[in-house]
């Protein structure tokens, strides 16, 4: 039981980190993907400093034989560059480009009452099934 | 623009990234935003609570934020349905089929070393750049 704690924890941080960094602010990561503008180099210090931490403390983490308060890491195993991967993360990128939110920012914005982040969530979840069905379908 | 102008956004950084080291500490789970949700979208037997515990936390953390603290306002938004339709569409499309988002890969995945996930940042980064690039300079409706 102790684990949703931390669980809660990470969650709690993850989100007002999100806020702190301004990242529910769509324009602030669509001025920042617009290089050939007025640049905004807001997101770069948010995922910069994100990942100087996640760098530095997973090398020490992952040494250990398991987390706390489980038996063993539930890392994804895979190594290899397969095409969903690439397409994937490319139609993402098109997405991200044009609401302006990616998924954690997307659904942290519900709590602003905005009407924009519902729409993008409800498109997500729809999104999120449709690939789902349609990679069922593939490997059928 | 001052260096201190940035603050906010490396202390946010930095708590993201906590974040991150807290829940694969603990739980030795992936911090990826993209994964968790679509991971309550299709339940997988036992995965399921602590996905709902850190989203509902994570909506708390940032509401507590937004209206407790002193922060900068948001721009307001100018109201575009069908950009937020699409392109939140096409986020749970790609974010499903390649894996992982901003936080799974990005964050996550980099800390980690995997060539997957470097791959997978570099792509999302240069296609949004892409995007951006052609529906605000060519089209000027972002």
């Amino acid at each position: 039981m102790k684990r949703y704690l931390f669980i809660a924890l990470s969650g709690f941080l993850f989100g007002f980190g999100l806020s702190v960094s301004a990242m529910l602010d769509r324009h602030r990561i669509l001025n920042f993907l617009d290089i050939t503008g007025d640049w905004d180099p807001t997101l770069f210090f948010v995922m910069f400093s994100a990942v100087l931490v996640t760098i530095v403390f997973f090398t020490f983490i992952l040494k250990r034989n398991a987390p706390i308060f489980d038996n063993k890491f539930r890392l994804p195993a895979r190594k290899d560059i397969d095409t969903p991967l690439i397409a994937g993360s490319a139609i993402f990128g098109i997405g991200w480009g044009l609401a302006g939110y990616c998924p954690g920012p997307g659904f942290a914005a519900l709590t602003l009452g905005s009407t924009n982040a519902v729409l993008f969530c409800l498109a997500y979840i729809a999104g999120s099934l449709l690939s789902r069905f349609y990679s069922r379908k593939k490997s059928n | 623009m001052e260096f201190s102008h940035y603050y906010p956004a490396i202390i946010g950084g930095l708590l993201i990234g906590t974040s991150a080291c807290v829940l694969l500490l603990f739980t030795g789970r992936i911090a990826g935003l993209s994964g968790i949700i679509n991971g309550i979208l299709i339940p997988e037997k036992g995965e399921t609570l602590w996905r709902v515990i850190f989203i509902v936390c994570l909506l708390a953390g940032a509401a507590l934020h937004y209206y407790f603290f002193d922060h900068p306002e948001f721009n307001k938004d100018t109201f575009s349905p069908v950009l937020m339709l699409l392109g939140g569409f096409l986020v749970g499309f790609g974010t499903r089929m390649g894996g992982g988002c901003t936080s799974g890969h990005g964050v996550c995945g980099l800390g980690r070393l995997s060539l997957r996930s470097l791959i997978a940042t570099i792509t999302f980064m240069l296609t949004a750049v892409i995007t951006v690039y052609i529906f605000r300079h060519i089209f000027s409706v972002l």
